[in-house]
């Protein structure tokens, strides 16, 4: 098993690369058409670092964002997050709910609102997971996403803490979603639990 | 000049008064405070997990309440302290997620807090005050000079513990 992300080739760290792309096209898809708007996004990322070092990706571990999260059961298992940042997150109600620009109040969400985040939520990683499986022909079984609404260091920490027990890194598919080239969206993550790296390396010809 | 020192998360540091200590961002992670008030000397552990003993990798003695707490000790004794002048606050524990249905991780801010209150009772050292629990996260500053904890929140005001 890789415990050592450090062991990764160049051409694994490509093929992880190109699955980040792949299942974050797929969201950003979903996520433009959700919204009706352009979605760009970045060559996604793949970091592997030490835990300390993960909220400096989103801008700081103080910053106020909305966190989605789901688990993904299966041969292959592997958490899925999605952040944004709060008053992005709002607009995007705004737009789903088809209420006025502006008026969802981050300190005072409504049921509907949380509803309506989840849905989000919900749509974007479950798109990103299903290319991740039409690509790797494993199967992904998504949990009910959880959504937690806070600094992003205690989000990613609660979320990091599973892979506590096992490394003092993660590996890490980032990727940035922006509208009209300059806006930041969001960021999704992918965090394949250390056992998951071979089977999905090994599904795609390239075992370790 | 003072400085503020940050801690990041699995990460351990010390300071001595008029320095003081930071971490930001604490979810279900917890920020343990030591101090030895008669040299004002304190430090900030910013654990993830109860227990060393069932990790497979447990290298970085910072992330666990267990393994954590004790570097802190002897770190602080080689710099001066008496273990038994030694007064904890700490702060986080939060159950993060809005969750429907059961899973382990969404229990871990609760198992910190108990591992972390348990851990300290083995050294005997009096824990002054806490601030832990809850559904959202903590930055908290600590000052050795004082002993005063600050908690931020966002939404769930600011106090000092």
């Amino acid at each position: 098993m890789v415990y050592d992300f450090s062991e990764l080739s160049g051409m694994q760290l490509d093929i992880l690369r190109e699955i980040g792309n792949i299942g974050s096209g797929n969201a950003a898809t979903a996520l433009a058409q959700l919204l009706n708007a352009k979605i760009d996004m970045n060559v996604p990322q793949v970091n592997i670092l030490p835990f300390a070092e993960v909220p400096a990706l989103v801008g700081g571990a103080d910053l106020h964002v909305v966190g989605l999260f789901l688990v993904a059961t299966g041969s292959a298992p592997a958490s899925i997050l999605f952040l944004l940042p709060v008053d992005k997150a709002c607009l995007l109600v705004d737009m789903l709910m088809g209420k006025e620009w502006g008026k969802t109040d981050p300190t005072n969400l409504s049921d509907m609102d949380f509803s309506a985040l989840m849905e989000l939520g919900n749509i974007i990683c479950a798109t990103y997971l299903n290319a991740l499986a039409v690509f790797t022909q494993l199967d992904f079984r998504p949990s009910v996403p959880a959504l937690g609404i806070d600094m992003a260091g205690a989000i990613l920490n609660a979320v990091l803490a599973q892979f506590g027990a096992v490394a003092d890194h993660v590996l890490v598919l980032e990727t940035e979603f922006k509208r009209d080239e300059q806006e930041i969206v969001g960021h999704f993550f992918l965090l394949p639990e250390p056992g998951s790296l071979d089977v999905i390396l090994a599904s795609l010809g390239v075992s370790l | 000049m003072s400085k503020i020192i940050q801690v990041g998360m699995a990460d351990y540091k010390m300071a001595t008064a008029p320095d003081k200590l930071i971490t930001a961002g604490l979810g279900s992670c917890i920020g343990i405070c030591l101090y030895d008030k008669v040299i004002k000397l304190g430090s900030l552990t910013h654990i993830m997990l109860p227990s060393s003993s069932q990790a497979k990798n447990a290298s970085n003695e910072a992330k666990f309440a267990d393994t954590g707490i004790k570097l802190a000790i002897r770190e602080m004794e080689k710099n001066g302290a008496q273990a038994s002048r030694l007064l904890a606050k700490i702060a986080g524990g939060a159950q993060m997620f809005k969750f429907s249905g059961e899973s382990d991780i969404m229990k871990i801010g609760e198992r910190n807090s108990v591992a972390v209150k348990e851990n300290l009772q083995l050294h005997r050292i009096k824990l002054l005050s806490s601030d832990t629990g809850g559904n959202y996260g903590r930055t908290i500053i600590f000052d050795p000079e004082t002993g005063d904890l600050l908690v931020k929140t966002i939404g769930h005001g600011e106090r000092i513990i």
